[in-house]
């Protein structure tokens, strides 16, 4: 479970995260919605540690990742897998070796262990036999799903996503919802995506939180969010067709 | 003139400022590696990148820079008062002192140095650099100080290689004209040669160095925006590591001669 407790983030006089409380709960997928500009990506990247608070504490299991040293800090990290908006593959790497990164970095596998590793992750995101192509030459979908496969490398506890399916067609948006749900279910982690698409939020949110200039304005479940009776979500969720 | 004031006292501090930047990157490169067999083969790659990717370029401005020079001082030393060795002395000696570190760095900062930038410039804005940190991995270790590594091993090695070609081409060219003979040429080098002098060379050489490969990494680790940002680091990159290594020429020069 990850806890946010009183989260502020300021750019020079610029408030932009105006004290979040949330919790985010193990094996759940948990969807943070907003228009755009609101603080869904700098929120996340405060929870992830690229972004540092001006104040509040991000809590992972009882560990508060913000005022970990360096050290205790690098455990945590490992626990995180991340799935960036644009990807951010590493383009002088072949698939392979992104997906092997961190197993090469943290872990005493042998070669032969890791491919073994690498060929069992593209296969859970669907994406077997093309380990020896470069970033550059898939296409879109694929990154994301190999972006996922490497964030799954190491045996992770915490997965984040921010816009998975910006960009993609609305098959291959489906296909990484389900995978992403799946993920989530059978390795018990907790997922946390960032989204502006409501089909994902009914496809496959357990619980949701919706950002509002920097505020958590509603929190809840995903069957309770057209019955909330709070305005600013409801015309957010009007604005998208499904309603 | 307040006015005047205010914009030097501004780019006074901006410049202290990024110095200090430039400081702590530098500092925070050293932490506990993860793995050491992966910065190790990291190092590898990039000598052959530094190193074997600008032999060409380094083994031609060598050749002609000799070749120019030889030519040169004989068309200024024209005088049956002065002995033809004296042009070899004069040839190896600025060739060692000054025109085979200073010049073959000031390409090389151009070469390597944009490269640097660019592709860790690339890494900053598609946020590679972010994954790096989100897995734990100390980013700036792991993407700058294999190549500053390399750079200290590989640009004095490109150096010593030039100045030994500065020589051949001196002697090519001397031959050529039918200036002086090799034996003269060489006569003269051997005369003048001192030990301390390819001591001062390899200190400017490292000193060079380590600025290409740091300045350089800096500016592409603090690009920010896009790839029109990581154009103007990569072009800020050579410029700075450029002036840097003649401010620092004149310095050694003065501290070291
Ligand atoms: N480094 C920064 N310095 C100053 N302001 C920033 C910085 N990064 C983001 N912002 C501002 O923070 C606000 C929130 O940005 P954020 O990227 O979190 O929005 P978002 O909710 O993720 O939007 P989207 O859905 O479009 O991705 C924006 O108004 C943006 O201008
Ligand atoms: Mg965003």
């Amino acid at each position: 479970m990850i806890e946010l407790k009183d989260i502020h983030k300021s750019f020079g006089d610029v408030e932009i995260l105006k004290g979040i409380n949330a919790k985010f709960e193990t094996g759940k997928v948990n969807l943070v919605i907003g228009s755009s500009g609101h603080g869904k990506s700098i929120m996340m990247k405060c929870m992830v540690g690229l972004e540092t608070p001006t104040s509040g504490s991000v809590i992972y299991d009882n560990r508060d990742f913000t005022h970990l040293e360096y050290r205790q800090l690098r455990e945590v990290r490992k626990e995180i897998g991340m799935l960036f908006q644009g990807t951010a593959l590493f383009d002088s790497l072949t698939v392979e070796q992104n997906v092997e990164f961190t197993l090469k970095m943290f872990t005493n596998m042998t070669p032969a262990e890791r491919k073994d590793r690498v060929d069992f992750c593209l296969e859970q995101v669907d994406m077997p036999g093309i380990n020896q192509k470069f970033p550059s030459e898939i296409s879109g979908g694929m990154k994301k799903r190999v972006g996922i496969a490497r964030a799954i490398a190491l045996d992770i506890k915490y997965l984040f996503c921010d816009e998975p399916n910006s960009g993609l067609d609305p098959v291959t948006s489906r296909l990484i919802d389900e995978l992403l749900k799946s993920i989530t279910e059978e390795f018990k982690i907790t997922t946390i995506i960032n989204t502006h698409d409501m089909k994902t939020v009914f496809d496959i949110g357990d619980d949701v939180i919706f950002i509002y200039e920097g505020n958590n304005e509603w929190s809840g479940k995903v069957k309770d969010i057209k019955t909330s009776g709070n305005e600013i979500l409801t015309r957010f969720i009007e604005a998208s067709q499904f309603h | 003139m307040k006015k005047i004031v205010g914009l030097i006292f501004t780019a006074e501090m901006n410049f202290f400022n990024q110095f200090g930047k430039y400081v702590l990157f530098i500092m925070g490169m050293f932490s506990k590696p993860e793995k050491l067999g992966v910065y190790i083969d990291r190092t590898i790659t990039e000598m052959n990148n530094i190193g074997i990717g600008s032999l060409a370029i380094v083994v031609i401005i060598a050749v002609f820079q000799g070749a120019v020079t030889t030519l040169q001082i004989a068309y200024q030393l024209i005088s049956p008062l002065i002995s033809k060795p004296v042009i070899g002395s004069i040839v190896s000696d600025s060739s060692m002192l000054e025109l085979a570190p200073t010049i073959t760095c000031l390409v090389l900062a151009g070469k390597v140095g944009s490269h640097i930038a660019s592709e860790i410039g690339t890494m900053r804005v598609s946020e590679q650099i972010d994954a790096l940190e989100v897995m734990g991995i100390n980013s700036s270790g792991y993407l700058a100080l294999p190549k500053i590594i390399a750079g200290l091993i590989m640009i004095p090695c490109l150096v010593i290689i030039s100045i030994f070609l500065s020589n051949a081409g001196g002697i090519l060219a001397g031959e050529a004209s039918g200036i002086l003979t090799s034996e003269e040429y060489l006569q003269g080098a051997r005369a003048s040669f001192l030990p301390y002098n390819l001591f001062f060379a390899l200190i400017k050489a490292f000193t060079y160095a380590f600025i290409i490969t740091t300045v350089s990494s800096f500016h592409g680790y603090t690009t920010r925006g896009g790839a029109l940002e990581v154009g103007a680091s990569s072009t800020k990159a050579v410029v700075y590591s450029a002036v840097a290594i003649l401010f620092s020429d004149y310095l050694l020069a003065q501290l070291l001669l």
